[in-house]
């Protein structure tokens, strides 16, 4: 009796020594974030006290005398991941439905497996093949059509002139597109693998096509899935650095052409850290690095907020 | 088999292949037009096979192929040029669980519809009503087709999906275990819902149960690992059975 009693004091003590343990695993990661957002602050300080909310607006990058404005890297990271994402979400979705509707089984495997090893290569090796590879061959065969054809069209056209360098805006989205596509495919896949046979039994017995099956019946049902695939590349979009900085061309210049040189937070970054000498030109920096980490935020905030927003209109629909 | 009732749909010959699996043997059948029909028999025993055959369900996946033949308006089900869209419309089907689209109680029923005609806001209100009430589920979701058929309760979603394969106005409604999903009360209301629909259309039923095949049909067809092993009106198949395997199955002493 007496041994039974010390066992069972042991395990409670073991317990709630696990109980603690996880708990202080689960508050070290929000200690963490406070404190990644707390260095950041502090070391952005000086920064915004010299150019305050004029360092948003501004297009100046001028290390030499000690002028800096975090527009075009805004403004790069933001049209990049934008355009990479109208390319990436119409292919993925292309992808999804062929793997899990139309494509014969025996390619079903191979196919998929393919999309994942996509996924795994890493960013730097996009980069390199984005910078030696595609580049060149965009510079020669692409970007001059699309500078006398699509530039010569009015409202659109003046974005799209330009010398045909390879590098540049358009470059950087492509390759970004190319590196979310597998992210979202993979995602869009999984789920619409799991619409239920007999949903679409009953939309295809109505006798609706392929097509009307997936956009009436399949896509409504998955949409919170295929939402936050798409969310998942967007992330990846924002913050991808390596490739980026391969193919974007690091110009700190405003213009308004995709196919001019431009640049990135991330690209930005990783390229001038290294270089930066005085206290200013590294606190712009680190400004440069809260305010990527505060479009991820709202990006995700507001993909969170629309799911509950859904969810919330079924839940009241039903 | 009845000579004065005429025949809507003609099986003949008809062979069944999963890969190279054989589920149906030779069947012969001819399903009366305007009178329920009842497929019963154990577990793979090809009846929700045959059943499929009739709108080509199977053509959704590789490897299953039919042979022979099955002729609903002089037109064979199984020719390789047969439009299946028009098919489909013609021949309607229900499943074993209720399988409402993710959209409004309004749409899902107008949903089909939209599929083959054009109709004025007002004539699809029409036929949604129409077909609610065919259903009988009008009393109860008249107040609220703007929200979710994914709200309602088993048995009314499996009414509306009656009803949206009924608004397409087919010939013949497939009932692929119609009920297996639902409680007794709800299973009730399906059964006389099918006693009515029987006026208008041309119903084939899947069950597993053979107390709804005996109070829901009007002939009954006993198969067993692929062949039809007795077919003939539901009260002489469940009375009298002509062969001993039927006998046994409907007995209890089997299966």
């Amino acid at each position: 009796m007496f041994l039974h009693e010390a066992r069972l004091k042991r395990q409670s003590l073991l317990d709630s020594l696990f109980r603690n343990l996880t708990r202080l695993a689960a508050i070290g990661v929000l200690l963490l974030l406070a404190s990644i957002l707390f260095s950041l602050v502090m070391g952005s300080m000086p920064a915004i006290h010299a150019f305050g909310f004029g360092f948003l607006k501004s297009a100046d990058w001028d290390p030499v005398n000690d002028k800096f404005g975090a527009l075009i890297p805004i403004i790069g990271t933001l049209v990049t991941s934008g355009i990479a994402l109208l390319i990436a979400i119409p292919v993925s979705f292309g992808i999804a439905l062929f793997l899990t509707e139309l494509s014969p089984r025996a390619l079903r495997r191979p196919l998929g497996v393919a999309i994942e090893l996509l996924a795994g290569i890493p960013s730097i090796i996009y980069g390199m093949w984005g910078l030696f590879v595609f580049a060149p061959l965009f510079a020669d065969h692409v970007e001059p059509w699309i500078s006398d054809h699509i530039g010569a069209l009015p409202y659109v056209g003046p974005f799209f002139v330009g010398p045909p360098m390879g590098i540049g805006m358009l470059t950087a989205s492509i390759i970004l597109a190319i590196m979310v596509i597998p992210f979202i495919s993979s995602v869009m896949r999984d789920v619409f693998d799991v619409v239920p046979a007999m949903l679409k039994e009953s939309a295809y017995g109505l006798g609706s096509t392929t097509w009307e099956v997936v956009m009436k019946v399949v896509l409504p049902y998955t949409k919170v899935g295929v939402a936050g695939g798409i969310m998942l590349g967007l992330g990846r979009a924002l913050g991808e650095t390596m490739a980026v900085t391969f193919v974007i061309g690091n110009a700190h210049e405003l213009s308004k052409s995709l196919l001019n040189p431009g640049n990135s937070i991330s690209s930005a970054l990783a390229n001038e850290f290294t270089e930066a000498v005085g206290e200013l030109y590294t606190s712009s920096l680190i400004e440069l690095g809260l305010i990527l980490f505060f479009i991820t935020f709202v990006v995700l905030s507001i993909a969170r907020f629309m799911l509950y927003r859904l969810g919330k209109r079924e839940g009241k629909a039903s | 088999m009845n000579a004065t009732t005429p025949h809507r749909i003609v099986v003949k010959d008809l062979n069944f292949y999963y890969g190279k699996f054989r589920a149906l043997k030779d069947i012969n059948l001819d399903i009366a037009d305007k009178k329920v029909t009842a497929f019963i028999g154990p577990s793979g025993c090809g009846k929700s096979t045959l059943l499929r055959t009739f709108n080509r369900m199977y053509q959704l996946y590789p490897n299953q192929t039919a042979t022979g033949s099955i002729m609903l308006d002089g037109d064979n089900i199984l020719d390789r040029n047969q439009d299946l869209n028009k098919l489909r419309a013609k021949v309607g089907m229900v499943f074993q669980k209720p399988t409402p689209f993710p959209m409004s109680i309004y749409d899902n029923i107008a949903f089909g519809v939209k599929l083959y005609h054009n109709l004025s806001r007002n004539d699809m209100d029409e036929r949604v009503e129409w077909a609610l009430k065919k259903a009988a589920l009008w009393v109860e979701v008249k107040d609220k087709l703007k929200q979710s058929g994914m709200g309602l309760s088993g048995g009314q979603q499996q009414r509306l999906c009656i009803a949206r394969a009924i608004a397409v106005k087919p010939q013949v409604l497939l009932l692929d275990e119609p009920t297996s999903a639902l409680d007794p009360i709800s299973t009730a209301h399906i059964e006389k819902l099918i006693d009515e629909l029987k006026e208008d259309f041309t119903i084939v039923i899947v069950t597993h149960n053979m107390q709804q095949a005996a109070r829901v049909s009007d002939y009954t067809a006993y198969m067993y690992m692929g062949d039809l092993v007795e077919f003939g009106e539901t009260s002489s198949v469940f009375t009298n059975p002509k062969r001993k395997e039927t006998e046994d199955y409907i007995t209890g002493r089997f299966g």
